[in-house]
Parts: structure tokens; sequence; C-alpha cells
């Protein structure tokens, strides 16, 4: 998890001036203390292993409205906040699904993700722009779901399930081999232990980009590792969408099936 | 694999042909008669005569709680103010993954099942919270949307009969509680998942404020079977309080893990021995949980329990989701009870002190059980804050990591006390021990 603290100004920032500004103090502001990830908390929320920033926020670039000599952010204004017309129209189709247009603050943030990275500051922005909504609220939410981003993260979701099932059959062997293969690639992957993904019976497991994949044996993983670097889809032949029912009766083709 | 000498159940209803090519496109889900259910029911029943059907088949929930799902429907407020459904698709209790078959290959039955409980309820506005790690089989469920819409089985004036009806598919982004029906819907609303305060139910003041029936996917795909077999024939399936079928995930250490569609009241010992092939060879069950993480572990000698409602009820479990873990004897307890804890821990939502406390607490007294530096006094501590937890939460994710971990103490006490023995001889003075958190409050319980 050491990785992910190791914010990318260029990346974080983007373009826009007022925010790059904001990004050049807060990558100053960076305090990093304790970067292992071990004792067995993979998801780096206790004691020394979260990463703490300025004002103690947790959060690269979200401690501005913890200053208390400043006014909490407002909702931003249009007609300073740029944001990329394709990332506004998704977000906007959206809202339109929903009697209430703040339901679609989880696919706006989505969405924000998908097209910066992680919800960086700019993108919680940028949605909030669209949403009418204060960047605050957005942050709320962000926060609270796993597979939002609240650090820059590699391009390629790498997520293996520890949970109880998995790891009966070895998950913790798989995400340390694959921890080794990947190595310092913080870039290109973003390997995370998962809670369970739903997929119990393809033990152990990994989600790449979406992409349920298993069982997957330690000698796979040097190529599992490599064919997500070029690109290519992950072990095609363990892809959980092909994979048959197991039980006895999912063959028969009557609707009326083996009921007597 | 072959099932030939084996005692098989012979009911099959969702399952049946599930694995036919092309089941998820609307064309050979209709040559199947699909959506003949969703006709009938709209043109040729009323919202009363779907509802009674429901209750004559004796359906109950198949997401946890195993509430009669047509009680669920009968309790909407017959009031003239937009009524919402639900369907729960988050299936996030580890263990589980029916769900995730049944919509990955047959996402129209969930439609259609959503078309007759909606029409049942009366509501106009339904949505499918689908989690958000099931990215492929909601790209399914969006494809399998459009051509329901085109068909004319979603829309305005369904079928001809007036009723209307949108769904809507919404991604979650990965928390556990928004399985529970009010994290839920507050997710679905646009805000973190929090629980919500029961009462008011969800049937009277739930998404927006208005009624809303919350429904498991494999609830809703049954309920086509139902219309079409008729509640009575149903009924006969299963036992007397727990009819039908149910989908049944196996999975930990068993030789063929997968999704079984059983008939309710089987005994366990055939679901984990027949069906899924028991533990490797050598291994003996050593303990399982019956319906998910959540539920107490029942031990060896209790496989030969009718696997319903009930019948788990009495022996001090659950059936919970219908996932059955399988645990060997090859395992350490404290292992497992770690990795539930943390679990726990993890997912709490950090609403209700009991469950965001106790499942911090039961983690780190666990750590210490597993250096050696516990005491067997600690096992006590441990037993009543989980005590302490259940009940006291406005939802039951406490509950969840209170009842398995208790049961385990219970169940495997002198294992927990060997386990202290055995670390604290390879590791006398503690050093490899994790570094305690400090405490909240200087000189906490336990620091």
């Amino acid at each position: 998890m050491s990785r992910r603290g190791e914010a990318e100004p260029s990346r974080a920032t983007g373009g826009h001036p007022a925010s790059s500004e904001r990004g050049a103090g807060r990558s100053a502001e960076v305090t990093h203390n304790g970067g292992e990830a071990g004792h067995g908390h993979p998801h780096g929320r206790r004691g020394p292993q979260v990463q703490r920033f300025g004002h103690g926020s947790r959060v690269p670039g979200w401690d501005e409205a913890a200053d208390l000599s400043k006014d909490p952010a407002v909702v931003p204004d249009p007609a300073t906040t740029p944001v990329p017309a394709q990332l506004r129209a998704e977000i906007e189709a959206h809202m339109a699904k929903y009697p209430d247009t703040r339901s679609a603050s989880i696919p706006a943030l989505a969405a924000a993700q998908r097209h910066h990275g992680w919800c960086s500051p700019e993108a919680i922005e940028q949605a909030a722009c669209v949403m009418r909504l204060t960047p605050g609220y957005l942050i709320s939410v962000a926060s609270f779901y796993d597979m939002l981003e609240t650090h820059p993260v590699g391009r390629h979701n790498v997520y293996v399930c520890t949970n109880i099932s998995c790891s009966l059959c070895g998950a913790d062997e798989l995400l340390a081999a694959l921890s080794e293969e990947i190595g310092d690639d913080s870039e290109t992957f973003n390997l995370r232990a998962f809670e369970c993904l739903g997929a119990c019976d393809i033990a152990p497991m990994a989600s790449v980009d979406g992409v349920y994949i298993g069982p997957v044996a330690l000698d796979e993983v040097p190529k599992l590792v490599e064919q997500v670097r070029s690109g290519l889809p992950p072990l095609p032949n363990k892809q959980l969408s092909s994979r048959k029912s197991t039980d006895p009766n999912a063959h028969v083709t009557s609707s009326e099936g083996g009921h007597s | 694999m072959t099932t030939e000498g084996r005692n098989i159940p012979s009911h099959t209803i969702l399952f049946a042909g599930i694995d036919e090519p092309g089941l998820h496109s609307i064309d050979v889900y209709r040559r199947r008669g699909g959506y003949e259910m969703a006709r009938k029911a709209l043109t040729q029943m009323t919202p009363e005569q779907v509802v009674d059907e429901l209750l004559t088949s004796g359906l109950r929930g198949r997401g946890g709680a195993g509430f009669p799902s047509g009680k669920k429907i009968s309790f909407i407020p017959k009031v003239n103010v937009d009524k919402y459904l639900v369907c729960n698709a988050d299936e996030s209790e580890p263990g589980t993954f029916k769900d995730r078959e049944l919509m990955q290959k047959s996402p129209h039955m969930l439609i259609e099942g959503i078309v007759i409980a909606a029409y049942a309820a009366g509501a106009t506005r339904s949505f499918i919270y689908i989690r958000g790690e099931y990215s492929h089989q909601a790209d399914i469920i969006d494809a399998a949307l459009i051509e329901a819409q085109d068909a004319g089985f979603i829309g305005t004036n369904i079928c001809g009969s007036g009723f209307s009806l949108s769904l809507v598919l919404h991604r979650g982004a990965g928390a556990y509680i928004c399985g529970e029906e009010t994290g839920l819907l507050d997710s679905l609303e646009g805000k973190r998942g929090n629980p919500r305060l029961k009462p008011p139910f969800p049937a009277n003041q739930g998404l927006y404020q208005g009624p809303t029936v919350i429904n498991n996917v494999e609830t809703l795909a049954t309920m086509p079977h139902i219309l079409r077999m008729g509640g009575e024939q149903y009924a006969k399936i299963g036992t007397e309080t727990s009819a039908g079928t149910k989908l049944v995930s196996v999975s930990g250490n068993v030789q063929r893990p997968g999704n079984y569609e059983i008939e309710l009241g089987v005994p366990s010992r055939e679901i984990i021995n027949d069906l899924a092939g028991g533990p490797p060879d050598g291994r003996e069950v050593k303990f399982w949980f019956p319906g998910g993480s959540s539920s107490p572990v029942l031990l060896n000698e209790d496989l030969d329990i009718p696997y319903d409602f009930d019948s788990l009820a009495e022996a001090g479990s659950m059936l919970g989701s219908g996932a059955i873990i399988v645990v060997d004897d090859s395992v350490a307890v404290v292992d497992v009870a770690l990795k539930l804890a943390k679990f726990y821990q993890h997912e709490s939502c950090g609403k209700c002190t009991p469950c965001r406390e106790g499942t911090r607490w039961t983690v780190a007294m666990l750590e210490r059980v597993d250096a050696g530096t516990a005491t067997p006094m600690d096992l006590d501590i441990m037993a009543s804050v989980q005590e302490q937890i259940i009940g006291n939460c406005l939802c039951v994710l406490g509950d969840a990591m209170a009842m398995p971990i208790g049961s385990m103490v219970a169940k495997f006490r002198q294992e927990f006390e060997d386990h202290i023995e055995a670390a604290r001889a390879r590791n006398p003075f503690g050093d490899d021990a994790p570094s305690p958190e400090p405490p909240l409050v200087q000189g906490a319980v336990g620091a």
C-alpha cells in the first residue's frame, strides 16, 4: 500500500491552473509515515500505515476545507470549472435516470475516476460542478466505497479476493506471488487485496479490470502479469464468463427441466 | 462430472438448462416461454391475485432473512404515492455467488420477476442495485434491459395492460454494507451506505421516502416460475415451512465448489458430500458455515441437519444467503476467525459504536491470540464483546461478526487455548506480535 501515497503531481492536477497551484502546495505537505503494508492489514486502514497529509487529512488535496481560516468549498462555479464534454455528458446521462439527481453520485464518481485515473481533487470538482453538489459531499461518498480510489493508482486494477473461501484455497499465496511479480510497478498495476468478490467457486481468483479469472495457479502468475502489461486478455481459458455451471441439471434444455 | 449413482435432488427450477447457449438474449428466453408469465400477470390477474399466489407458494426471501415474500409485498400501503421496487443484487456476503450466475446466464428471468413483483406491489419505478465488482454481469443486464424495453416488457403500457414500469441498473462501488437493505437505499440515493433506523421499515418509508419493496435476485427470479407452476404446486416442493428450491453456493475445502439448486430440506451432507464432492481426499469436515460467513458455524456431526430455514435455526445457525463454506481439519480455527473479524472490521460503516469498536477490538484480541500474548481470560472478554454487539446496532453487520466468532470460541475453546499456548511457546517474549495500536483512550480495556 505504500505505493498509493506517492502522488504524481502532474497526473494529479492536470492542466487547470488553480488546481495545479494547490497541487504543488499539496505535494510539499505530504508526510510519509510508515510505508510497510505488513501485519496483515491489507487495506492500510489501521495505525501507523495510514498516510497523513497536511491538517492530518488522510486524503491528498482534500484538506483545504479543514483549514479553519477558509470557508468550506462551495458548489463549484461552472464558469471557472472546465469539465470535459464527454465526462459532462456521461454524468448528465446518469443524473437523468433517477427521480433525484443526487442518486447519480456513485456513477458520476466512477465516470470521473475512469476519466482521471482516480478521484482526484480535480475529478471531484468536475463531478461536483456537473451535479451541483459540494466537493465535500462527493468526497464523503468517494471515501466510503472501496472501488473509488482516493489516491493515485496504477492503470490496471488487479483485485485479489482474500476472503475466507479464497484464502482456504490459497489466495494469500496468490496475492504474495502477484505482489512479487509486479514488484514496484505501481504505474501499471493497482494490486489490492479485496473482500469477497463473489466468485468462491473459482478460488483462488482475481479480478483484472473487472474480468474474473480463476482458479489461478501460482505458476500462471508471471504469464498473467505479462498479459496485463501488454494489454492482452488475462488468462483466457480461466475466465469466469466461459465457465459452465456445476449443477448437474444445468444442461437440461427444456424449461421444465428436471422438475417431475 | 458424473452424477450417476448419487442421490441428486430432482427438482430444478431456476437452473434448469441455464447453460443453454444464448439464454441471456431475449430470443432464446422467449422461445423457452419467457415473459409469458409477466404477460399473464399483467393482463389476466389483479395485483392481489399475484400476491395471493406468492403467499400460497410459501416463498421466503432468498437474500438472508428468509421473510415471506408475498407478505413483504402485501405490506406496501395501498395509497396513491410513488412506490418503488429495488432488486438487491449486491451479493456481498462472503461465500455467496448464486445471483452472479443467475444474472450472467439468465438476466431476463430476473427482469420478468421484477415486472411481476412491481405489478403486485403497484410500483412504477424499479432499480437493480448490483455490486460494482460484477461489471461483466452488469453489462449483460444492461444489454438485456434494452432488449426488454424494445420488446415492450419494460416501459409504458406493458403488454397493453396500462401498467408502466421503469427499470434502472445502478452499479455500486464496493461496500459490503450496501447489501443491507437500508444501507442499500442510502447508497442508491447517492449517499454513503449507512443503514437507517428501523422502523419506519422500507415498506412504508424507503427509497426517496416512498413505500419500497426490496427483494433478492433469486427471490425475484423465482416469481415467474411460481406463476407458471401455481403457488400450490410450488409449495409442495421442499418442507412445510421452507417451500421450494434454493440455489446453494458451496465453496471452501470441497472438491467441486459451485452453485447447486437443491430442494429445501435435503440433508446438508448430501449437498456437501454428494453434490460438491466433499473435502479433499483424506480430509474431514471440521466445521462449516451453512449460510454465508455471517452464520454461526456447525460441526461435522451436524451434517445430517436438513438444509432448510427452520432446521438450521433450530440448530443455532441460519440458512442466510445459502452459502455453504466448508473448512476441513487442516485449517486452524483461529486463522478463520481472524480473517472473518478483519473482514467485518473493514466493512463496518462506523455508524454504531458497538459494531465499529467491537469489530476492532475483536481483531485486536484475535491477533493477540495468534501471537500468543493473550490469556484464556481474553477469550471470555472476546465472547462478552460479541454478546455486547448482538442486537445493539441499527443493522446486523456487527451481529454478523459476533455470531460466528462467538460460536467458534464456544465450540473450539480448547483449540483457541492450545493456539495461545503453542504461540507463546514459540515466542515467549511476544516479539513477533503485531505492533499494538495505540488505544483510543489511555488505559483502555486490554491495552
